[in-house]
């Protein structure tokens, strides 16, 4: 009994998480941005869903439609307002462009954060479940919304994964995370490069935010909370590799409903954190990483 | 002809020596209105729903008083400070408030960690100084432990023992009398405040005839409750007796999707805001939550007129901390007319004598004597509290019966058998 429920309850949280990490690590893969707004992005996906069904009286769908596309339009804000200009410009030399980067997303990420605690205050929301109810599955009452979560959590990153694998724009975005120099002697724009990516990154981030507000809801506090967890979680699985994230995201996931059920609630995020520790000692480059 | 400027230096000189005029000319001016005006600083979270209503309660208590001619021919002033939720920030705000901008007293903050680290600097600068929300027992004992130094502090809230005897007074009519149960599972956050409520808790539970089968103390960061809920379900209680504030939203959300079959009862102070069912997406419903006052409910007669012209002018119902910053500017008033002066020491003193009937009941500090110096007196006759219930996205009171408004009434998936 006690097992299925870990296993369920892990599952749908490991999705979400893997769902959250796929975009941070495949900018980072393709482009080599750390984008520290990750976790104000994903809040303000979720906040707007809320927003657009409790202010504008839209339905779940419509709310859930529109947190996707705040999301997108605040993925491409950051991109075309705060990285773009850090990597082109000229006064910032080249070697400290990383630290540019991190540091403008980060602000960048507090300034969304305190916008959404300003105008929506930073009590926490939650968007209204598209599906309701609970199920028994082996003996365990689940609610529908958390098996709603894990199944569109699956799909999005099979989609992923067909997109990136099958068709040619997708195959562009490989051949850009593996080398750079070698798609533009191909005759491939690397900015449009980036810019698909930045898009698919919006949406990804934004079916995270809100499928985590109907789970668990969400606050301007989860910012720091959220950016850093998908930053662990893409450590730990080796920054650059979709994969990798997609396993440590389950890691970590597991680790810490295990650590919920049988040690206590309130250390929930102390073994993962630990794992991250030792793997960062034995294997700097995480787990699938390359570099 | 080329105009002939004056050197660099000399603007400068001619800056500086303006800039200090304008700035003797706005000292004096300052001074003068001090003379004239009671200020009073009030520090909240300006962000959060509960620290929202603080800052506009006073003003609206400080415009009324200011209408009818204010104190002895001087005009109230509130002087407001956002405090983004940190004690750093909100210091910063107490040094500000009594060294740059004179105010006489301070009111500030719903939570207890800020309130801690307000509390020496009240005693430093000597200025007085209320908490409108925060509960810990801490804040009353260290005016009991050291009087002379920390009697500026005073408590404008229940302390959490009081609140756990409220929720106790409570439980023992409405669940054992009433609804026969006889099992009760702790829940808490882990925070300042919630030490003393579930000592306080575990003391008058079993009293009333509730016998705590578990306790469970949870990080105030979890977001996932499932495994809390799960716990407590193993247990077999026949109600969860709650002790949240910085977490509200989520946990009653989860308990509403994983249809946690079991009622919750006791202190969850974001229920107390009146935009908790539509945060919740109506979660809300058939949550029991303890209180101080509730929009619909005249627990004095002052009580309504306060919440409608609240509503009038700010669109919405005050959070539990509006009430009591509404009734502290109207006493520290009160005790300014009484002392004829704002003199720190003369205020302390005649804060401490205050009885005044306010909108959550008649207020009456505890003595230098009693454990809890400069907290507000709980008990009948003076403030008892209410217990409240979300009904049809209202908060309903339903107990003490003097004033109670509908009945118990739950969702379909909870199981309450006894009746």
């Amino acid at each position: 009994m006690l097992a299925f429920q870990i296993l369920i309850d892990g599952f749908a949280i490991s999705a979400l998480y893997a769902l959250g990490a796929t975009g941070f690590t495949l900018i980072f893969g393709v482009s080599g941005v750390l984008n520290l707004s990750h976790g104000a992005i994903m809040v303000l996906a979720a906040v707007a869903a809320w927003a657009g069904a409790s202010m504008l009286h839209m339905n779940t769908y419509e709310g859930a439609l529109l947190g996707v596309v705040v999301a997108l339009v605040a993925a491409f804000a950051t991109y075309f307002a705060v990285v773009q200009p850090i990597q082109r410009s000229r006064r910032i030399p080249n070697e400290e462009k990383e630290i540019f980067v991190l540091t403008g997303t980060l602000l960048w990420g507090i300034m969304i954060q305190e916008l959404i605690a300003y105008f929506f205050t930073n009590n926490a929301k939650t968007v209204l479940p598209i599906v309701e109810g609970v199920m028994d599955i082996f003996g365990v009452r689940t609610p529908r919304n958390e098996i709603f979560t894990a199944v569109v959590c699956c799909l999005v990153i099979g989609l992923l994964w067909a997109l990136v694998n099958r068709t040619r724009t997708g195959k562009a975005v490989l051949a850009a995370s593996m080398n750079p120099r070698g798609v533009t002697l191909l005759g491939l724009e690397l900015t449009n490069i980036y810019i698909v990516v930045w898009a698919i990154y919006g949406i990804l981030a934004g079916i995270a935010g809100v499928l985590l507000g109907m789970f668990l809801g969400v606050s301007s506090y989860s910012v720091g909370p959220l950016t850093a967890s998908a930053f662990s979680i893409v450590v730990l699985g080796g920054l650059g590799s979709v994969s990798g994230s997609l396993i440590a995201a389950f890691v970590v996931g597991y680790l810490e409903t295990l650590t919920a059920y049988l040690v206590s609630p309130a250390y929930r995020t102390i073994p993962a954190l630990l794992l991250l520790v030792i793997v960062m000692y034995i294997r700097p480059q995480g787990l699938l990483g390359r570099r | 002809m080329k105009r002939k400027s004056s050197p660099p230096i000399m603007r400068s000189v001619r800056g500086l020596i303006g800039g200090t005029v304008l700035g003797l000319l706005t000292l004096a001016a300052g001074q003068a209105s001090a003379a004239d005006a009671i200020k009073i600083g009030v520090i909240a979270e300006a962000q959060a729903i509960a620290g929202a209503s603080i800052p506009q309660a006073a003003q609206l208590a400080a415009d009324e008083i200011n209408a009818k001619g204010g104190v002895d021919g001087r005009k109230i002033e509130i002087v407001t400070y956002d405090n983004h939720s940190s004690s750093a920030d909100s210091v910063r705000a107490f040094q500000r408030a009594v060294n740059e901008d004179k105010v006489n007293i301070v009111i500030a903050s719903y939570i207890s960690e800020v309130v801690l680290a307000l509390e020496p600097w009240a005693a430093r600068l000597k200025t007085p100084f209320i908490t409108p929300g925060a509960a810990s027992n801490e804040i009353s004992k260290s005016v009991h432990n050291d009087y002379e130094k920390n009697k500026y502090t005073f408590h404008g809230y229940l302390t959490s023992a009081a609140l756990a005897l409220s929720v106790c007074d409570a439980a023992k009519e409405l669940l054992v009398e009433q609804k026969h149960m006889k099992t009760a599972v702790i829940m808490s956050e882990d925070a300042a405040w919630t030490k003393p409520l579930d000592v306080g808790y575990e003391e008058c539970l079993p009293k009333i005839g509730l016998k705590v089968l578990d306790h469970i103390r949870f990080s105030p960061d979890t977001t996932d409750f499932t495994p809390i809920f799960n716990k407590i379900e193993g247990a077999k209680p026949d109600v969860i007796i709650t002790g949240i504030s910085h977490v509200g939203v989520q946990p009653t959300v989860q308990w509403k999707n994983q249809q946690v079959p079991i009622p919750m009862f006791g202190i969850s102070s974001q229920a107390t805001n009146s935009t908790f069912a539509k945060d919740t997406n109506d979660a809300a419903e058939g949550v029991l939550f303890q209180a101080v006052s509730g929009p619909d409910v005249p627990v004095t007669p002052k009580s309504l007129p306060f919440t409608q012209a609240f509503k009038a002018k700010f669109g919405n119902f005050p959070s539990y901390a509006g009430y009591t910053s509404y009734d502290e500017v109207y006493y520290i008033a009160d005790a300014v007319k009484r002392a004829g002066s704002t003199d720190a020491d003369k205020l302390v003193a005649a804060l401490e004598k205050t009885d005044w009937v306010g909108t959550i009941g008649r207020v009456q500090f505890y003595g230098k004597e009693d454990q809890f110096t400069h907290s507000i007196k709980y008990g009948k006759g003076l403030i008892t509290g209410l217990m409240l219930q979300w009904q049809d996205g209202k908060q309903v009171a339903v107990w003490p019966a003097e004033v109670a408004k509908g009945q118990l009434k739950f969702p379909s998936f909870i199981k309450v058998t006894s009746n």
